[in-house]
């Protein structure tokens, strides 16, 4: 067996499935950290207090389920890249981070839609002969794009609010301590969980000498589960009780003391009259 | 009034059906330097989750502060509040104690629990931040970064509550030779402040400058009390509960020797009953 082999694999640069799982899991401790960064950024949505935007994000995404006009949909997703912009978050990020993923999920489950919802046909997809429908492609239209825009709103909030503002302004918002308090803790060890399967995927990795063949993946992937789950459990009992020793009961204590001001309530204004008029005039 | 800060009284533990402590009877007292000294899975972090009402006893019974620790008494929030703020306790593995967006959040974590005014808060972190030399690194994520400075970090964020009692658990483990003197350095600075100090090891190295009295623990039981020069001159008894090791080094004149190795004495023959020669002239 050559240097070389050990160098750069038998398949040249091509990254084997372990570097590809480990790499990923970087990859996320790097866009929680972006998020992060990002929130503390100025720009027009990281302005606003936290209460008043959690308020008025869920209004906009319960405007953008609700509705039944594909314009007014549309008009709300442009509206979300626009506040994006205003807060330093670029179409190109939005895409990258939401919009290709729902698009896949949303659209392997809208896809049947456009050729079983009954309707006068369009077209015809070639040799499976299926018609596909105007209605069906409504119906596909309205999952993907109310799916696209709730989770474009989703994500302007998480990456404009630092996490433990969400939180508190959840709290103050009258959500119960037991469900912020689980919303906390499984943020954390979320983090516990993709730290304990990197260090596992690292220590496998560097003991690969050669390729694993597809059985031999499945069955590292199939043990690592196990053993990574038993030691995440172990883990985030002990993040539990290192926050129990440090006096945490459940509830969010912040340094920073929300404070709405006038232009708080208008953007909340704006937000709560929009899906207001929107759904009214649809009734 | 009892000067008697933690009062043990045949205190067991076990983890399923794996027992972990056993019989354990101890009194500490207020501004007792205390090592906890036992090899790996002695029970030395096992004690110290008890005496900080993280675990509570299987048996026996532990009293903090004159008062007994339950589960049912912890869950009272008056009670709760009054023991943590009274004891701190400093994880071996910083990354399990370091949760916080950033090293500021994390050493407001604590004091924000207490309910502490802001400018109260403040002020304290900026003396911390200072005192162990984390102004720079105030704005970082606790996960990246170094050994050393997630140490400083968990310590910092654990004495920024001013408790009476400090519980530590290894914290000189897995530190370079700089970041385990600065850990040593506050342990020693505790020294006559009347701060009570209870520290897991089996660095027997540290043991002297950082207490008053040792605690030895094998298999979850007490193995025995004494002053630290007592307990580090017990060969038999380092031995006995896998605390010092056969050590094997090289002379200047190419001598190899081989003797126990509690990393308290230092010899200066290559001869006599203590050491024995293996290789090489004596």
């Amino acid at each position: 067996m050559s240097e070389q082999y050990f160098v750069a694999g038998r398949h040249g640069p091509r990254r084997g499935f372990v570097e590809r799982l480990a790499g990923d899991l970087v990859a996320v401790f790097d866009h929680a950290l972006d998020a992060e960064a990002s929130s503390g950024r100025r720009g027009l949505l990281q302005g606003l207090d936290p209460r008043c935007k959690l308020v008025a994000i869920l209004a906009l995404i319960l405007c953008a389920v609700l509705t039944r006009s594909l314009t007014v949909l549309a008009a709300l997703f442009l509206l979300a890249v626009a506040l994006g912009l205003a807060s330093g978050i670029s179409p190109a990020r939005l895409a990258r981070q939401v919009w290709l993923g729902v698009l896949l999920f949303t659209g392997l489950i809208a896809l049947p839609a456009i050729v079983l919802v009954p309707g006068a046909p369009l077209w015809q997809l070639p040799w499976l002969h299926w018609s596909v429908t105007l209605p069906g492609l409504r119906s596909a239209a309205f999952l993907v794009g109310r799916a696209e825009t709730a989770a474009t709103f989703a994500l302007l909030l998480v990456l404009t609010t630092p996490w433990m503002h969400v939180l508190k302004a959840m709290r103050a918002l009258g959500v119960p301590v037991v469900m912020v308090a689980i919303l906390g803790m499984t943020h954390r060890y979320l983090f516990v969980f993709l730290q304990t399967a990197l260090q596992m995927f690292e220590a496998r990795q560097s003991r690969i000498v050669a390729p694993l063949a597809g059985a031999q993946r499945r069955r590292m992937v199939t043990a690592a589960v196990g053993v990574l789950l038993a030691r995440t459990f172990q883990l985030s009992a002990d993040v539990h009780l290192a926050m129990v020793a440090r006096g945490y009961r459940g509830e969010v204590h912040l340094l920073d003391d929300f404070r709405a001001r006038r232009r708080d309530w208008a953007a909340l204004s704006f937000a709560l009259a929009l899906p207001a008029a929107i759904l009214w005039s649809q009734r | 009034m009892s000067d008697d800060v933690f009062e043990l009284a045949d205190v067991a533990y076990r983890y399923q059906d794996k027992p972990a402590l056993d019989g354990v009877s101890l009194r500490i007292r207020k501004g007792d330097r205390v090592a906890l000294l036992g090899a790996n899975g002695s029970g030395k972090s096992t004690l110290l989750r008890l005496l900080d009402a993280l675990y509570f006893p299987a048996g026996g019974e532990l009293k903090a502060f004159g008062v007994p620790v339950t589960e049912a008494a912890l869950a009272d929030d008056a009670i709760n509040f009054a023991f943590r703020r009274r004891v701190g306790l400093v994880f071996q593995n910083p990354d399990v104690q370091l949760f916080n967006p950033t090293v500021f959040d994390e050493l407001a974590f604590g004091p924000l629990q207490l309910g502490w005014p802001k400018e109260r808060i403040l002020a304290e972190i900026d003396g911390m931040l200072d005192r162990f030399a984390l102004r720079p690194l105030k704005d970082r994520a606790p996960h990246r970064l170094s050994g050393g400075e997630k140490k400083r970090v968990a310590l910092a964020s654990v004495l920024i509550m001013a408790p009476e009692v400090v519980l530590l658990d290894e914290p000189t483990a897995s530190l370079d030779p700089e970041s385990q003197a600065e850990v040593i350095r506050f342990l020693l600075e505790s020294k006559g402040s009347g701060r009570t100090i209870v520290t897991a090891t089996h660095d027997l190295d540290i043991v002297e400058d950082i207490a008053d009295s040792v605690v030895v623990l094998a298999d979850g039981r007490v193995a025995a009390v004494g002053a630290p020069g007592e307990i580090l001159d017990d060969a038999e008894l380092l031995k006995r509960t896998r605390l010092a090791h056969a050590h094997w080094h090289h002379h200047a004149d190419g001598a190899v020797h081989a003797h126990l190795h509690s990393h308290r004495h230092h010899h200066d023959h290559h001869d006599g009953p203590g050491p024995r020669l293996i290789s090489g002239k004596g």
